[in-house]
């Protein structure tokens, strides 16, 4: 029962459920089916870059690069439509995908084989990405009526009800869910960060599982790249700006420790859930958008505190640091 | 990847010199003198690209572009040798001009605009040092949250408005003039390298800072107050943004809550490519010094060939991940030739 109490993901849900009713009692309306579906989808794309960030910071590292990633491949494929509309949709898409692995290997590049602070390469990423989508747009933007009508119509395309965009981040959920829980690559994350030396002991090339949950992240960002400019059909140099910090900020929410190896799918995306959920109910409820990043910035040191007091738990030192042994 | 010490004991001749490298040689190597030597290629090379360069007066305009972001780099430079790191400072900057700007409102004058951004400063410093120091959460976390936090505080206040109005005799900080060319900004420059020099490298403080950053374990055990000495690098932090919000918005004359945007990046740059260690325990003051007018220098000489301040944030980006990439990529190719 205490265990039930203490699930990171039972908390939030009942945080989220409770958020929704309050708005719900002052506006009605608010928590009908078909504004919820609008909210869900209208955080989908902080879903998917949440889920990267997850196995990025279950290594013990963070990319604040990912939003500058996004930026820099949404204004790539944007040009691309723009200059060639006949190419297809598709090829953009993988164009996109394909993009953002580059951008997120650069970074797991630098993270392994040079060993530099994951927090100092994504904050100089950072910078570099978000400047290389000024040089190849040379600060010009790109509209709606310079896109393909394919282009921006996909995300929107309705599928059984959802738009495709929601979908996508269904898909994804599912997807990270199958890797995180099932697969090799999954586990060597939790143990890289758990215990970098015991992971070392196990087998686990830890600068590798470093650089694919790296790929990972950039892989993800990429296609929110696209999914970004064709959902709002716009790109111009700012797109997102920022956004990393949201991103952060619900794996943390969520529960994932920043200290690696602790987290799980279901906490990255109710994380990101309630970040979506006081983003649309904050002009339902007559709040000014400037309160948002305050509220962001307010709910991370919280967030992390609850963690910290959640993870210190009591416990045997089992295994020395081999450094201690030596 | 990992060394084992230890391991070797044995296997191979232990060489112990009969004295350290000598001071002169040291000097050679250092990455101050190489640092030097940039900054003088650099000049030179923006002396030859521009007419306009090798000009007092421009000279003494350009200085503005590190000033206020140098005296939080010396805060700084002792956060990181100590093994903690404050992203928060532009967003203290903002929240620090908006409590100035909201005072104005209220007829505050120059003395009482100065008490509340270096007040603003210190509470904001003491927010952050309280929550790493006494919570123990990792710094990098707190300062990415109290960044937002602080902004997102001056968005509350202001929305897309601005606060403007300063009083004339708040304009000296900025704009002001000590003598001939040396603005009023540059002299506190020198006098804070000075002081933060001395605290560093001369004083009981500097050494326990160093300490502390090599081994907080072993800090703590020889008596260092570990806590007390981190709590105060992060007031020390915060009121050094303090005072360049003071510098900035008398610069400005107005008060936005874009305010500084992005500025931390670019000062955790000028501390890192000053040779300051960004894993703790190494560093120095001249390092920063010179890494604040090489980058000064580059913006500057940038601005005159007009290239777009966003283009520019390419090559400060590139500067910090080159700076620690190349002696890593070096030593990397070492050791696979051995």
């Amino acid at each position: 029962m205490t265990r039930l109490l203490k699930s990171r993901e039972l908390v939030l849900s009942g945080a989220i459920l409770a958020l929704i009713l309050l708005v719900e009692s002052r506006f009605r309306g608010f928590a009908a089916p078909g504004n919820l579906a609008a909210v869900f989808n209208d955080t989908s794309v902080l879903i998917i870059l949440a889920l990267g960030q997850m196995a990025v910071i279950l290594t013990k590292c963070i990319d604040l690069s990912v939003a500058a990633n996004l930026a820099l491949t949404g204004m790539v494929v944007a040009t691309l439509n723009a200059a060639m509309p006949g190419l297809p949709v598709g090829l953009l898409i993988l164009l996109a995908i394909g993009l953002g692995l580059v951008l997120g290997a650069f970074n797991g590049l630098l993270v392994w084989l040079l060993d530099i602070p994951p927090i100092v390469v994504t904050l100089g990423t950072l910078t570099i990405y978000r400047g290389l989508v000024f040089v190849v747009s040379g600060g010009e933007w790109i509209n709606s009526f310079e896109m393909s009508a394919s282009f921006t119509a996909l995300p929107r395309a309705t599928l059984l009800g959802l738009p495709v965009l929601s979908w996508v981040a269904i898909a994804v959920i599912a997807l990270a869910w199958l890797l995180i829980r099932l697969t090799p690559l999954g586990r060597a994350f939790y143990a890289t960060g758990g215990n970098p030396h015991a992971a070392v002991y196990t087998g686990i090339d830890v600068g590798r599982t470093r650089f694919m949950a790296f790929v990972l992240s950039g892989g993800l960002a990429g296609l929110c790249g696209y999914l970004w400019v064709s959902r709002y059909a716009v790109a111009y140099t700012d797109v997102a700006l920022g956004f990393e910090l949201d991103v952060v900020a619900a794996c943390v929410i969520g529960g994932i420790s920043i200290a690696g190896g602790v987290g799980s799918v279901g906490g990255a995306v109710l994380g990101a859930l309630f970040l979506g959920v006081i983003k649309n109910a904050l002009p339902v409820a007559g709040i000014s958008p400037f309160w948002q990043l305050a509220i962001s910035g307010a709910a991370i040191i919280i967030a992390v505190a609850f963690n910290a007091r959640a993870e210190r738990r009591p416990g045997r030192v089992i295994l020395k640091r081999k450094e201690a042994t030596a | 990847m990992s060394t084992r010490p230890g391991l070797d004991i044995g296997t191979r001749p232990r060489h112990l010199p009969d004295r350290l490298t000598g001071r002169v040689a040291r000097a050679l190597r250092s990455w101050e003198l190489l640092l030097l030597l940039v900054g003088i290629a650099i000049f030179a090379a923006n002396s030859m690209a521009s007419p306009y360069f090798l000009s007092a007066w421009n000279l003494s305009d350009a200085t503005f572009n590190f000033t206020e972001k140098a005296m939080i780099a010396f805060a700084m430079a002792l956060l990181i040798i100590s093994g903690e790191i404050d992203l928060s400072v532009a967003g203290i900057i903002a929240l620090a001009s908006t409590t100035m700007g909201f005072a104005l409102q209220y007829g505050a004058g120059t003395p009482m605009l100065v008490l509340i951004g270096l007040g603003t400063g210190l509470l904001c410093g003491a927010l952050n040092g309280t929550l790493v120091t006494r919570m123990g959460l990792p710094s990098i976390v707190v300062t990415i949250g109290t960044m937002s936090l602080f902004r997102g505080i001056s968005y509350i206040v202001l929305g897309d408005q601005a606060f403007s109005g300063y009083p004339v005799g708040f304009a000296v900080f900025g704009q002001g003039y000590v003598a001939w060319v040396i603005t009023v900004e540059l002299a506190i420059f020198a006098a804070l390298a000075l002081i933060f020099g001395v605290l560093l490298h001369a004083t009981k403080f500097g050494r326990q800072v160093f300490v502390i950053g090599n081994n907080p374990t072993a800090a703590a055990f020889s008596g260092v107050r570990v806590a007390r000495v981190k709590m105060i690098l992060f007031l020390l932090t915060g009121l050094m943004a303090g005072l360049a919000a003071i510098c900035l918005t008398s610069r400005l004359g107005s008060t936005r809550p874009s305010i500084a945007q992005g500025w931390e990046l670019e000062i955790v740059t000028m501390v890192v490519l000053g040779g300051v260690s960004i894993l703790g325990g190494a560093g120095s003051i001249l390092g920063v010094v010179l890494a604040a007018l090489v980058m000064g220098m580059v913006t500057f000489g940038l601005g005159l060939l007009n290239v777009p301040g966003i283009v520019m944030s390419i090559f400060i980006g590139a500067l910090l991940i080159g700076v620690i990439a190349i002696p890593r990529l070096i030593a990397l190719a070492r050791r696979r030739a051995a």
